[in-house]
């Protein structure tokens, strides 16, 4: 009576990433180089806020000193609260608010961007402790928030971003430029 | 001892003389003796009527009442197409509109027999029930103040109340002959036969009586037919004898009477209970549609409604189920309790061999699912299969990947966790529908078995409410402790099932298959509509309803 629908365990199947989740990019965020941002967003719509690998905090084995979802004096992203299944209340980003500021040890500062329309329902907390977890799984474990675009635009949120193709596409252009510029 | 007294003989003339049917007259004078009622009518059989007045006590008034029916009767032979909607005469009551007389007469019991007939129906009980046009309600109305006015309140001692029900009267008249017309194919199973007759829609001349309500009270032509009627019957109950002046008393000769609008047959509902495995990771619980496009062919309910509709001959169905699973998760163990609501099922009874046999239907039909413990189940156990849903505990196999090479060893920790509380933020995957809150869930006991260097089967016994899938990839880190920090590398969920009923309930385990032991009522519905000609009421006339009513309007607005 079983239903055979073996599966192939000999070669690691899709993540969860790769099962669940659309990656949407944005290069260069606000015209800084190489200030890469990825979204991945879920099958049913929510977005989560990530960095790219090649984001300037990922490479040369920098540390993170400091990351700070206080933006300004009067808004910090850590005050924001959603209640209900309509998540009231959360606050509302448009496609440059700044969600973050991120101080590496080497005293550079980052501001990680929502790179796209949404309610923010959740900041990562979990890399306020640990700081490591942004470095070392920063698609997963240390994405930095949960974003939920409004219905009506979340066929949209593809449209301001790139694809996977796309920003590979940028990324390996990106690299021919260096080296053929050496200095 | 009959009814009619001498004292109500003013009455029944003033009745006579104003057009109304001879069962009418015994309504307006509150007889309560329902084999009266079921006496021919005018134009059946002039024997029977004969016979009627010649029991009677009082021949002379009786016989003035049968003369009058006979002329109307003669009257009307001359159009006597049983077939299409009986054409206007003067004999036709100007209260009843004919419902006590075309439609108590052998001819229309047939004609429902027919129809029930026809759909071929199984059923032990019967109830008739009718909807009426609302006129009739201010033709009623109308005569009784006619008869009230005329006796100048001496005779008429009785209240408006007293006067039998139209619908109680057409029970009364038809429901026997109904039954006889049934009698072959279904008499002997029915254990009773009740009649209360529905016809749905309201008369034109109702209609017009009711817009210019709407332009005061701003409702809107939107309301229902039920609306309507409820305002009527509302309205003419406390509209004082000068608010009714501007309508005939007593009311105008019909130029054409009701006529049936439809004749409907429902069966209530059966419920069939089972529980189901589900054998396929691609197959969903209910249909699965988004965006008006399938995303699965078939799914658990309809593989089982398919055989279940078409043994019952039901029209249509609705299911549930304690509890449901993912599309990619089997269910194992004794299966999932579920219960299927078959809709104005054609057949009900069947026997416990009868419901073996479907169930292999079901079994033989599709390998993706199997049910078992089929049965008949009444309504109240739908209320029992529900409580297995807050089963404290939940079983699940889960078959997991780990990142890096394992040996028998390094999993064997798991099997000594016991009773571990997680913090599990709602799931990504169901955030969208469900509120942002951390939850606590309790793992009571794992079991983990080695399969190869990467990956093992985790069976867990946990609190109902655990996302398993999440335990197992972390979703993020979002639930905590999850299998990726207890193995220290990352693990992720490759297939999972759900054990169900191996410690569960045995809710319906009892029942007796094969026959329902809720009441089986079938309903006849009858739907008679009046759309004639006769006099109508005219908007200007009807305004003095709503002047005096706006108070007790309001509470309908």
């Amino acid at each position: 009576m079983d239903c055979k629908e073996e599966i192939d365990l000999s070669a690691p199947g899709p993540s969860v990433i790769e099962r669940y989740f659309t990656r949407w990019y944005k290069a260069d965020v606000k015209g800084q180089a190489c200030e890469d941002h990825c979204i991945l967003q879920h099958s049913n719509r929510l977005c989560v806020l990530t960095l790219a690998e090649t984001h300037p905090i990922l490479q040369d084995g920098r540390t993170i000193k400091n990351i700070n979802y206080k933006i300004s004096n009067g808004c910090s992203r850590l005050n924001n609260k959603v209640a209900g299944k309509s998540k009231r209340g959360g606050q509302f980003l448009t496609e440059f608010a700044p969600v973050c500021r991120i101080t590496c040890t080497d005293e550079t500062e980052y501001t990680i961007y929502s790179c796209m329309r949404g309610r923010l329902l959740e900041v990562n907390e979990d890399i306020l402790i640990n700081t490591s977890l942004l470095l070392k799984k920063p698609s997963t474990d240390g994405y930095i928030a949960v974003i939920l675009p409004k219905f009506e635009e979340s066929k949209l949120v593809g449209e301001n971003l790139l694809s996977r193709e796309d920003f590979e596409a940028v990324v390996s252009k990106r690299a021919a430029d260096v080296q053929a510029q050496p200095s | 001892m009959l009814p009619l007294k001498e004292k109500d003989k003013p009455v029944v003339q003033k009745l006579l003389s104003s057009g109304c049917c001879a069962r009418c007259v015994l309504r307006f004078c509150c007889v309560l003796v329902q084999s009266l009622y079921r006496q021919p009518g005018e134009d059946e059989s002039e024997e029977g009527t004969r016979t009627a007045t010649e029991q009677s006590d009082d021949p002379p008034k009786k016989r003035m009442k049968l003369d009058d029916g006979l002329k109307g009767s003669e009257a009307s032979a001359g159009s006597g197409d049983a077939e299409a909607p009986p054409a206007p005469a003067l004999s036709h009551c100007v209260v009843c509109l004919g419902v006590l007389q075309e439609y108590c007469s052998r001819d229309h019991a047939r004609k429902v027999a027919e129809a029930v007939k026809t759909e071929d129906y199984h059923f032990e009980t019967i109830l008739l029930s009718v909807s009426l046009p609302a006129q009739l309600c201010v033709r009623e109305h109308s005569c009784w103040l006619h008869v009230k006015k005329e006796m100048r309140e001496k005779v008429m001692t009785r209240v408006k109340d007293d006067i039998v029900p139209l619908k109680e009267a057409f029970k009364w008249s038809v429901q026997g002959l109904i039954a006889t017309e049934l009698g072959e194919s279904f008499w002997r199973e029915s254990r009773c036969i009740e009649e209360s007759i529905i016809f749905p829609t309201l008369s034109s001349d109702c209609l017009l009586l009711v817009p210019s309500w709407f332009r005061c009270i701003s409702i809107g032509p939107q309301c229902s037919d039920v609306f309507l009627l409820v305002h009527n019957v509302e309205i003419v109950s406390y509209c004082p004898p000068h608010g009714f002046r501007h309508y005939p008393t007593p009311p105008g000769r019909p130029t054409s009477i009701c006529t049936s609008q439809a004749i409907q047959c429902l069966h209530t509902s059966i419920y069939v209970a089972g529980r189901y495995n589900k054998y396929s990771r691609s197959l969903s619980q209910t249909p699965w549609i988004i965006d008006g496009r399938r995303m699965m062919e078939s799914s658990v309910e309809e593989l089982i409604a398919e055989p279940l509709a078409s043994s019952f001959r039901s029209k249509g169905f609705n299911f549930s189920s304690s509890g449901r699973e993912d599309v990619d998760v089997r269910t194992l163990g004794k299966g999932r309790p579920f219960a299927m609501e078959m809709l104005n099922p054609h057949r009900y009874r069947f026997t416990k061999m009868e419901m073996k046999k479907i169930q292999e239907t079901i079994n033989t039909s599709s390998d993706k699912i199997a049910v078992r413990d089929l049965q008949i189940v009444t309504r109240e156990c739908m209320g029992h299969m529900k409580e297995g849903e807050e089963e404290k505990t939940k079983s699940y196999t889960a078959l997991v990947w780990t990142q890096k090479p394992i040996e028998k060893d390094d999993i064997i920790f798991l099997d000594d966790i016991k009773e571990l509380t997680l913090d599990q933020k709602t799931p990504l995957r169901v955030l969208h529908r469900r509120a942002l809150a951390v939850r606590q869930r309790v793992i009571h006991s794992m079991n983990a078995s080695f399969r190869d260097p990467h990956h093992f089967y985790l069976r867990l016994k946990t609190q109902a409410g655990t996302y398993i899938k999440e335990f197992v990839h972390g979703d993020f880190g979002r639930t905590k402790p999850n299998l990726c920090q207890l193995l220290k590398m990352d693990t992720d969920i490759l297939e999972l099932d759900v054990e169900v009923g191996n410690c569960g309930t045995s809710y319906f385990q009892k029942g007796n298959p094969g026959k329902s032991t809720g009441s089986m009522t079938r309903i006849v519905q009858l739907g008679l509509d009046f759309s004639g000609d006769f006099p109508r009421l005219d908007v200007e006339n009807v305004i003095f309803f709503f002047s005096f009513q706006k108070t007790r309007l309001k509470q309908y607005t």
